[in-house]
């Protein structure tokens, strides 16, 4: 197993190195000057030769890149540009607000799709199934934009249920503040993962096994919750743990307009500002850790099912 | 194996509306795009924030702050939403369809090298990407289809050398090989069409996934410029919404549901009667 993990991380070695330098080229190579896009159109020039020596962007393009790779190893990424906050306290800071959204969403989401998939992969061919499917499929089909504004607007806004937006560090302000946005992130993600969950399922449910159990004279629920779930878990478990990643990235659109100070909100005031250094860190961390999980997840799919080569996955 | 599947389709009733909610969206797009059908958007066409009212077809959906009409806006935003998702399928499914191909087919280190460029792009999430080459790139229509490509065909890519990686040892495979057909005509002529189902696929899913992004990079003011798109017409409902105007919102979100409904249901419909296992 150990020989396994130090693979598997040396394996994302050349991913990160990778990702640095897309990155990289993406933001101080093919696009246009930052300092130009920071400061506007009408900017002086003196004024943009001085924010591209303060980026450091005057200097030869190995240099540049010598001096992003030092940024990633030692986690300092300098100053946002509009806030002059530093960029890693910033991060630190927003994590905390980010996984309070993202952690209770996700949980509840995953609990109440998975009870769902399994009641619609037992009632699989009947009017219930149908029905469902268009449901969820309809769910999934409103922009996510207009659940926002329109929750915000009717549950907040006109029936008062719900604050319209603010966010505080005790937890009874934060069931306070957090209830709408969870629930709206619950409906978002709900009809996909019914989707994925049902289909795993009923994938499960036409294997042969489960036609032998059926023979042996074993009860559908026992059939169901024994052996069919136990064995959809692969799918069900490698689904769950790839969007662990993007808890960290947060929801730019609800941490945006429910003023939650995290790590989305914060991604959207760096586009809205044109934060060059910061939008450019947060690129980079937010992949580090994507990368980081990546790896946690192959390690816990390995212990799960040793059978899985991951020199010949992905 | 085409024919068969769509009939099984099309014989049914719901994938047959879906197709046709589908075309008259496309038939909308076309008339705006080369009729000049709705070019007057720009034009005031009343007051400020008039309700919806059934006195004429333009101010169906009422007038937004300028006075303009939301149905020309929203029949804008459709000939908007339609070129960035096939646009970007189009492009994409090229890139996706020779680097999975190459990559399951050949092995060895170019599979290596690709496999590797793929886990190094989608180590970044989708979004922060998007977002990164629509703001290196400028902000406007191109930005949002490089930006929307460079994104879209890794999945299919992912998918392709996978079920590239199933066919290869296949018999009608090593047939051909024995046979003497060259690299290019075996997997162009013998493996392709073989995984076609898997491209369509892919490509409706694009479709869907570019037209949702292009609300959310309008939304952070990357996306289209010069035209109305249903991203800048839900972005303008912030401000609208507690002030008791709902109709853009409403006509931007009606609108954009009914087509990503469409494509949902037939892509469904077309993936059951393609894959022989999902016959329950």
């Amino acid at each position: 197993m150990w020989a396994y993990i130090i693979r598997r991380l040396l394996y994302s070695i050349p991913i990160l190195l990778g990702v640095s330098f897309v990155v990289f080229a993406l933001f101080n190579m093919v696009g246009g000057d930052p300092a130009t896009l920071l400061l506007g159109k009408h900017a002086t020039a003196e004024r943009v030769e001085m924010v591209r020596a303060e980026l450091g962007l005057d200097q030869p393009l190995p240099v540049q890149f010598g001096q992003y790779l030092k940024q990633i190893v030692t986690f300092d990424f300098g100053k946002s540009y509009t806030t002059r906050e530093d960029i890693r306290q910033k991060v630190i800071d927003g994590i905390g607000p980010t996984l309070s959204l993202t952690v209770p969403a996700f949980a509840l989401t995953t609990i109440i799709s998975l009870l769902i998939g399994l009641m619609v992969a037992y009632f699989r061919g009947s009017m219930i199934d149908r029905i469902s499917v268009v449901f969820f499929v309809l769910i999934m089909s409103l922009p996510a934009l207009a659940y926002i504004l329109f929750g915000q607007y009717i549950l907040a806004s006109k029936l008062g249920w719900f604050p319209i937006s603010g966010y505080g560090s005790s937890l009874q302000e934060k069931f306070y503040y957090l209830g709408l946005p969870v629930l709206i992130s619950i409906v978002l993600n709900l009809g996909s993962d019914i989707r994925f969950y049902r289909n795993s399922i009923i994938e499960e449910v036409t294997q042969d096994y489960v036609r032998t159990a059926r023979a042996k004279g074993l009860s559908e629920s026992y059939i169901y919750l024994k052996h069919v779930l136990k064995n959809s878990m692969i799918p069900v478990i490698t689904y769950v743990v790839i969007q662990i990643p993007y808890l960290v990235l947060g929801s730019l659109l609800l941490e945006s307009f429910f003023s939650i100070p995290g790590i989305g909100g914060m991604t959207v005031e760096a586009v809205n500002n044109s934060d060059f250094p910061m939008l450019k860190a947060m690129t980079t961390v937010i992949s580090i850790l994507y990368i980081l999980t990546t790896v946690l997840t192959d390690i816990l799919y390995y212990l799960l099912d040793p059978r899985m080569n991951f020199s010949k996955g992905k | 194996m085409w024919s068969i599947a769509l009939k099984k389709v099309f014989s049914r009733k719901i994938p047959l509306v879906c197709a046709v909610v589908i075309l008259f969206f496309v038939g909308i797009a076309f008339a705006a795009q080369f009729l000049g059908f709705a070019s007057a958007w720009d034009t005031p066409v009343g007051a400020q924030y008039l309700p919806p009212a059934f006195s004429s077809f333009k101010m169906w959906f009422g007038t937004d702050i300028l006075g303009r009409s939301v149905m020309y806006k929203t029949i804008q935003g459709t000939r908007v939403a339609l070129s960035v998702g096939i646009i970007t399928a189009v492009l994409s499914a090229p890139i996706g369809i020779v680097f999975g191909c190459v990559a399951g087919y050949f092995g060895g280190w170019i599979d290596d090298a690709i496999v590797w460029f793929i886990a190094t792009l989608s180590s970044i999430p989708n979004i922060l990407l998007l977002i990164a080459i629509s703001y290196s790139m400028g902000r406007g229509m191109m930005a949002v289809y490089i930006a929307l490509t460079a994104t879209s065909w890794i999945s299919l890519a992912r998918i392709l050398r996978g079920e590239v990686l199933k066919h290869k040892e296949k018999e009608y495979l090593v047939a051909a090989e024995s046979m003497g057909v060259g690299h290019t005509q075996r997997i162009f002529k013998h493996l392709l069409p073989n995984v076609t189902h898997q491209i369509i696929l892919s490509m409706t899913f694009m479709v869907e996934i570019a037209i949702r992004s292009e609300v959310l990079l309008s939304y952070l003011g990357l996306g289209v410029q010069n035209l109305p798109s249903w991203g800048k017409m839900i972005d303008d409902a912030k401000g609208e919404l507690s002030t008791g105007v709902w109709w853009q919102l409403t006509a931007a979100t009606v609108a954009m549901f009914f087509l990503m409904f469409a494509i949902n249901i037939l892509g469904d419909y077309v993936r059951d009667a393609l894959d022989p296992r999902a016959h329950i």
